[in-house]
């Protein structure tokens, strides 16, 4: 099928099982999928700078679905989620004007590749290791007892956490939702810019970097922290959706095609989550990046190098 | 949160057979959303896209979120229906 907005040919089977996998992981990992589904479609001749737009709106109509679900599992901070909106909202400005500097100099595709690659490899490797140590910390007898969802979440880095929260960075806030007592509003934005301006930049809800960021630099426990950057991302993806599509960076086609599989894939991925605990959901995630920055080497190979 | 009730071997696979039956279903539904619905919007969105990018943009978000949605919402039903036809 040929998509004449960003003139892409793409069977749209695949699309639909590209949407339908994005969607579970996006459900059970709470990230969206981007690092999987950016990558995928920049390696089937989607240009990069539709790829980063088109990926950011596919994830408005994911998120929603997915973060519903874990809404009524009771997962979602809604007072962390109202102070990262504005945090990622800034960061998405930036993330759409530094897109729009690479189009005009004609290096979208290697520039976002290679940054998302570095990106991709960085975090996979982060994360395999922090999780795998934290699986190594052994239950209580009482944690023994418990189902997953029960256990209190077992970071290695907590105390890293801890001295975040800590660090005087504007005003301060308490979380209870979280288990948090107090943590400095700055470092709540900062992190959520950080956030934003990756989204915008790379495609998708950036929750690769995000959902780790809340995990091991604020402390949120990983339930919460899936659920709470799913709701967060429904509104600051918005917004970069529509400073991407007035700047011709989407085709809706492709997104709503690759939506119709995520909507029952998210459906299935936020309802596994009730089975593992915090370091298996991380463990598990771990590899996947390293999938998308493989497919993003494949397409900068094969024909989209120096564009 | 409440931990989840631990099920039996005949439950599960009650619920698998429900799970597949309703993607079976829902793949049917999508197959003719594809050809009834999105050929048609590809000439339109096209046209907005090169002609009226502000409209282009705010279209495009609430037609992502009512497809969210109403897909949702027809998995819902579909799954729904399928396990009350069983129980």
């Amino acid at each position: 099928m040929h998509f004449p907005i960003s003139g892409a040919t793409i069977d749209p089977i695949y699309l639909v099982s590209l949407g339908f996998i994005v969607g579970i992981l996006g459900g059970f990992f709470g990230v969206g999928g981007s690092f999987l589904a950016g990558p995928a479609l920049f390696a089937f001749g989607v240009p990069m700078n539709f790829v980063v737009g088109t990926d950011l709106i596919h994830i408005v109509g994911k998120s929603i679905v997915a973060a519903r679900k874990h809404w009524s599992q009771g997962n979602v901070d809604l007072r962390l989620a109202a102070i990262m909106v504005i945090g990622t909202i800034a960061g998405v400005q930036v993330g759409v004007e530094g897109i729009e500097a690479l189009k005009k100099i004609g290096r979208v595709d290697l520039v976002v590749g290679v940054i998302a690659i570095v990106v991709y490899i960085c975090i996979s490797i982060f994360v395999a290791f922090e999780s795998w140590q934290s699986l190594k910390i052994p239950l209580t007898k009482k944690e023994r007892t418990q189902s997953p969802m029960a256990r209190k979440d077992k970071l290695f880095f907590a105390r890293f956490a801890q001295w975040i929260q800590r660090l005087p960075l504007g005003p301060k806030v308490a979380l209870p939702f979280s288990g948090i007592k107090s943590i400095s509003v700055g470092a709540i934005l900062l992190v959520s810019f950080v956030g934003g301006a990756f989204s915008s930049f790379l495609g998708g809800g950036a929750g690769y970097i995000r959902m780790p960021s809340m995990v091991y630099l604020l402390g949120i426990p990983t339930h919460i922290a899936v659920g709470t950057d799913l709701f967060e991302i429904v509104v600051s993806a918005s917004i970069g959706s529509y400073e991407h599509a007035v700047k011709g960076n989407v085709d809706l086609l492709i997104a709503l095609i690759m939506q119709t599989g995520a909507a029952v894939g998210a459906q299935i991925g936020a309802t596994l989550t009730q089975y593992f605990r915090g370091p298996w959901i991380r463990l598990a995630f771990a590899p996947l990046p390293l999938i998308g920055a493989g497919l993003i080497v494949y397409g900068l190979l094969t024909g989209h190098h120096g564009k | 949160m409440a931990n989840p009730l631990p099920k039996n071997s005949s439950e599960e696979a009650r619920d698998l057979r429900s799970s597949l039956l309703h993607l079976t279903v829902y793949s049917v539904l999508l197959l003719s959303y594809f050809f009834l619905v999105l050929r048609f919007l590809s000439k339109w969105l096209t046209d907005l896209f090169h002609h009226h990018r502000v409209e282009y943009a705010i279209a495009a978000i609430l037609i992502m979120i009512v497809q969210a949605v109403v897909l949702e919402t027809i998995s819902y039903w579909i799954l729904k229906l399928i396990r009350g036809k069983r129980s």
